[in-house]
């Protein structure tokens, strides 16, 4: 029976969240709203890489701005996964059901390549701090999509295009829960506890045996994984992976997603990801004035706000809510052990 | 050999526009620390500025009927090149007081998000459709503009070598300017301050030097050479775009790393080599990868060597 | 005879050509407490970093438990059993009290990441665990009370105390303490140094104290050590050492003597 609750336990969250999410797409499917579907594909993607983004430069405090080169590395990853599997299909299974395990497969191989490329950008780079290492892994970024221009068998500048359907709400709603879910748990724990200590004082950190090196580098794997995720996702809900996908830019907005929502925060980063996504939307009649937005945005929080809307604290931390929750709170060692 | 050649000629062509860049990076880093992001965007609105001067003051190509004097080519010229050091000095100048100054003791992100914030506002406000229509249109928008043609392009042939006189009087003026940065630093009062408060800038202060003047000051000449850089560069590439400062600016930051951020010399040789080093490198294999050369040149030199090839690295007291 | 806790062999540490500590040796046994004092800039410090990997040796070796750690990084060093605080306070200055002991428990937690992602029994009897013993910590040091207080706002003395029970944390077999003292008052500083040897004696761990105050060392210490300038001037009980013409010349020498309100007489013809 041990084994069962265990499973159970790891993953409580996806119990819940999958029938939700599954009777959301069919309600989506059944009203034929399927307009929305592409918006709340982006808004999930958003927050997906918002709250992966916030492991490395919230809760590390390692400021990294090659977002978007880890995406490229799991949306070209997963093209060429869907793309090569197209033809195929499991004959023991309704062709549906055999499309989405090989998407499955695609997403997994995603995650584990923008991964393996987190190993190789932050070994070396993380040895530097601060602003340097924001530019180096700006570079490192930039050199990705360089690469992929450059490479005949990933369709250089023009990308790869006629990537087929595989992305919908559920497999979007699901990676978003396991994003923060994994944010969570992270920072909860007494690993996430070594990643605060290195965001803090990292000379204090390595002398109370936190290996900060290796912790800085784990963190940007699973910050660097979770990046790939979101990139397959989106390429495969508009159906396309090009170089432009994945400029600097697009680093950039995630970063001013997490500076507006707090550093740190993973609620903040999760209500400004689908803050800025819808509100951006609604602006989509000025497309052109969309980054200057950002870009006054940013500079006017740093002046005003610096530490973004929630600092490092949680949605429940905030006085209206902490009223409420101060009684269910006594027993703290559940709360660090049990949640989410 | 003639290869080889030409590639030098090319590569310090091409250098001596990324030290002048870079010489910006390196003595906003001097004073304060931060790296000023939106440095590349400083050169872009330069090379915009030269052109709405010239348009201003009627520049008229060598081509035109009856062509300009020699005497008209030189005053318009100094005109575009000045007033648009003029202008990127200002622009320097209210960036500094406006969008880092108040954030100066705070956290150093802080100041490095600002300056990524104030970068895209001018990228992207360059990118809108124009507002105003006379006596210029501003924005430019984002298709690409042409510089025009400040004097006639004279080429010469060497040896199988050719370059122009685009070449060497960029060349000269990128040189002029340097000797003159160098003069100021180290042998005027202002330089002295300067250093001093690149040293210590609280000490600094309590010994009487003014420290908010001399770092605007260093704002508006690091802003003035980059704005020549680009009038420099912008006569012999006159494609020119919102964008075309990002890839600049960056690359010139590598070339201040390389060279020891905060060292002036530094900047200075950073440049040169970086330039030489991507020309060499692209000339002599793949040129579609030359973006990814300076990134790999950044990367290597702060494994190899953090402080670059002239600054000092320093270790953290405990 | 037992193994030694830590030994120093002829430790050299040099900035380029400044030599900040030269020819250093010292041994201690399981369970001793040993004060290292000296003038500022004497090299306290710099012992202390080559100690716990802050720093690498120029020449010399370090062995922790018997075995050599030079070139081993401060971590690496802290799991073999050497815990440290700083002369000028770092603590993990946003996070709680508790927090920061928890993270230094952390040292010797079986869980990884995966357990913590997953929610394996292992994480949540690991964090159980720590939570018990980082307040048992926060007890002896007589914080419980602050248990859940950002750590930036707690009283400077508090904030020191800290800094000892986050070091016992990472279960160490020697505990340095740089300046554990500094900036209290008389009746404070007496107070922690009987804290300092109530901790030794509960833990049975070595102690290295570095401390200014001359008189409040040797009251507590078994053995003293004498830096200047890099170098060992004297070692040995507090009672030898008072008695060092060395340590009065070089050390107390001014302290002493300025305390006794005793005027000396500069030599001819110096400045």
């Amino acid at each position: 029976m041990a084994p069962l609750r265990q499973l159970l336990r790891s993953f409580l969250p996806f119990l819940v969240g999958v029938p939700v999410l599954l009777s959301a797409q069919w309600a989506m499917e059944y009203s034929g709203s399927q307009a929305y579907t592409l918006l709340l594909v982006t808004v999930g993607v958003n927050v997906i890489l918002a709250v992966s983004l916030n492991v490395v430069n919230g809760a590390t405090g390692q400021f990294s701005l090659g977002h978007a080169g880890f995406m490229a590395v799991g949306a070209y990853t997963a093209a060429k996964i869907t793309l090569g599997l197209a033809g195929f299909k499991l004959s023991f299974l309704p062709a549906a059901v055999s499309d989405q395990l090989f998407f499955a497969l695609a997403l997994a191989a995603a995650m584990a390549a923008a991964g393996l490329a987190g190993v190789l950008v932050g070994l070396p780079s993380l040895r530097l701090r601060g602003d340097y290492l924001a530019i180096v892994t700006l570079g490192f970024g930039e050199i990705i999509r360089s690469v992929i221009e450059n490479m005949k068998s990933l369709g250089q500048a023009t990308g790869l295009s006629g990537l087929p359907l595989r992305t919908n709400l559920v497999w979007v709603g699901v990676s978003a829960l396991a994003t923060v879910v994994m944010a969570r748990r992270l920072s909860v724990s007494t690993q996430g506890r070594a990643l605060f200590a290195i965001r803090e004082d990292e000379v204090a950190a390595e002398a109370m045996g936190v290996d900060t090196t290796g912790y800085k580098v784990r963190a940007f794997v699973i910050s660097a994984a979770y990046a790939g995720l979101g990139g397959a996702l989106i390429a495969h809900a508009i159906l396309l992976a090009t170089p432009r996908m994945f400029t600097f830019v697009r680093s950039i907005e995630v970063v001013v997603m997490i500076v507006l929502g707090g550093l740190g925060s993973i609620t903040g980063s999760v209500v400004s990801a689908v803050v800025l996504t819808l509100g951006l939307e609604a602006l989509r009649e000025f497309q052109a004035y969309r980054m200057v937005v950002y870009a006054a945005l940013l500079i006017v929080l740093m002046l005003l706000r610096p530490q973004g809307i929630f600092g490092t604290h949680e949605l429940w931390d905030l006085p209206f809510f902490k009223r409420r929750g101060a009684r269910k709170d006594a027993g703290g060692a559940a709360r660090a052990g049990g949640a989410p | 050999m003639t290869e080889f050649l030409q590639h030098l000629v090319n590569g310090l062509s091409v250098g001596t526009i990324y030290a002048l860049v870079a010489l910006g990076y390196t003595m906003v880093y001097g004073v304060l620390k931060l790296i000023n992001f939106a440095h590349g965007d400083v050169y872009m609105v330069g090379a915009f500025a030269g052109y709405y001067l010239s348009e201003l003051v009627g520049v008229r190509p060598p081509w035109a009927d009856p062509p300009p004097g020699a005497g008209e080519v030189f005053v318009k010229a100094t005109i575009v090149t000045m007033g648009a050091m003029i202008i990127c000095g200002l622009l320097g100048y209210v960036i500094e007081r406006f969008a880092y100054r108040p954030l100066r003791h705070r956290a150093r992100l802080t100041a490095l998000i600002t300056a990524i914030g104030v970068s895209f506002l001018l990228e992207f406000g360059f990118q809108l459709s124009p507002l105003v229509h006379t006596p210029i249109e501003f924005p430019p928008g984002p298709s690409p503009r042409v510089f025009p043609a400040l004097l006639e392009r004279v080429g010469y042939e060497w040896a199988g070598v050719s370059l122009s006189n685009y070449d060497i009087i960029g060349l000269l003026v990128a040189l002029g300017l340097m000797l003159g940065l160098q003069f100021i630093v180290y042998r005027t009062r202002f330089g002295t301050a300067m250093r001093a408060v690149s040293f210590d800038s609280e000490v600094a202060g309590l010994m009487g030097i003014p420290v908010n003047r001399i770092i605007s000051w260093t704002f508006i000449l690091g802003s003035a050479l980059a704005a020549a850089a680009a009038v420099i560069s912008a006569v012999s590439r006159p494609r020119i775009e919102p964008l075309f400062g990002l890839m600049a600016g960056l690359k010139a930051f590598v070339a201040a790393v390389l060279g020891g951020i905060g060292s002036v010399p530094g900047a200075m040789v950073g440049g040169l080599v970086l330039g030489l080093a991507e020309e060499y490198v692209a000339g002599y294999t793949d040129s579609s990868y030359r973006d990814a050369i300076a990134f790999t040149v950044l990367i290597l030199v702060l494994l190899i060597r953090p402080a670059g090839l002239f600054g000092r690295f320093t270790v953290e007291k405990v | 005879m037992s193994i030694a806790t830590l030994e120093l062999e002829g430790v050299t540490v040099r900035f380029g050509g400044l030599k900040a500590l030269l020819d250093f040796d010292l041994v201690m046994q399981p369970g001793e407490l040993v004060g290292l004092i000296g003038p500022n800039g004497a090299g306290k410090t710099t012992a202390f970093n080559a100690i716990t990997g802050v720093y690498q040796p120029t020449e010399g070796e370090v062995r922790v438990g018997g075995s050599r750690v030079n070139g081993r990084k401060p971590h690496q060093i802290c799991a073999r059993g050497v815990a440290r605080t700083f002369q000028n306070i770092r603590l993990f200055r946003e996070l709680s009290a508790l927090d920061n002991v928890r993270i230094a428990c952390h040292a010797r937690a079986e869980s990884g990441f995966f357990d913590a992602l997953f929610l394996t029994g292992r994480h949540l009897r690991e964090e159980a665990r720590i939570l018990s013993r980082a307040e048992e910590y926060l007890e002896v040091m007589g914080l419980g009370h602050r248990r859940d207080e950002v750590s930036r706002n707690l009283p400077y003395g508090e904030q020191r105390r800290l800094e000892i029970a986050r070091a016992l944390a990472t279960g160490p077999k020697l505990l340095c303490l740089d300046e554990p003292a500094a900036g209290m008052n008389a009746a404070e500083k007496v107070e922690l140094m009987e804290l300092i040897r109530s901790v030794r004696d509960r833990f049975g761990i070595a102690i290295l104290v570095i401390e200014h105050d001359m008189r409040l060392v040797m009251g507590v210490s078994e053995r003293l050590l004498v830096l200047d300038h890099g170098c060992t001037i004297a070692a040995g009980t507090p009672a030898e050492v008072r008695r060092n013409p060395r340590v009065i010349e070089a050390y107390l020498g001014d302290a002493y003597l300025e305390e006794k309100q005793i005027a000396v007489p500069l030599p001819e013809g110096s400045p």
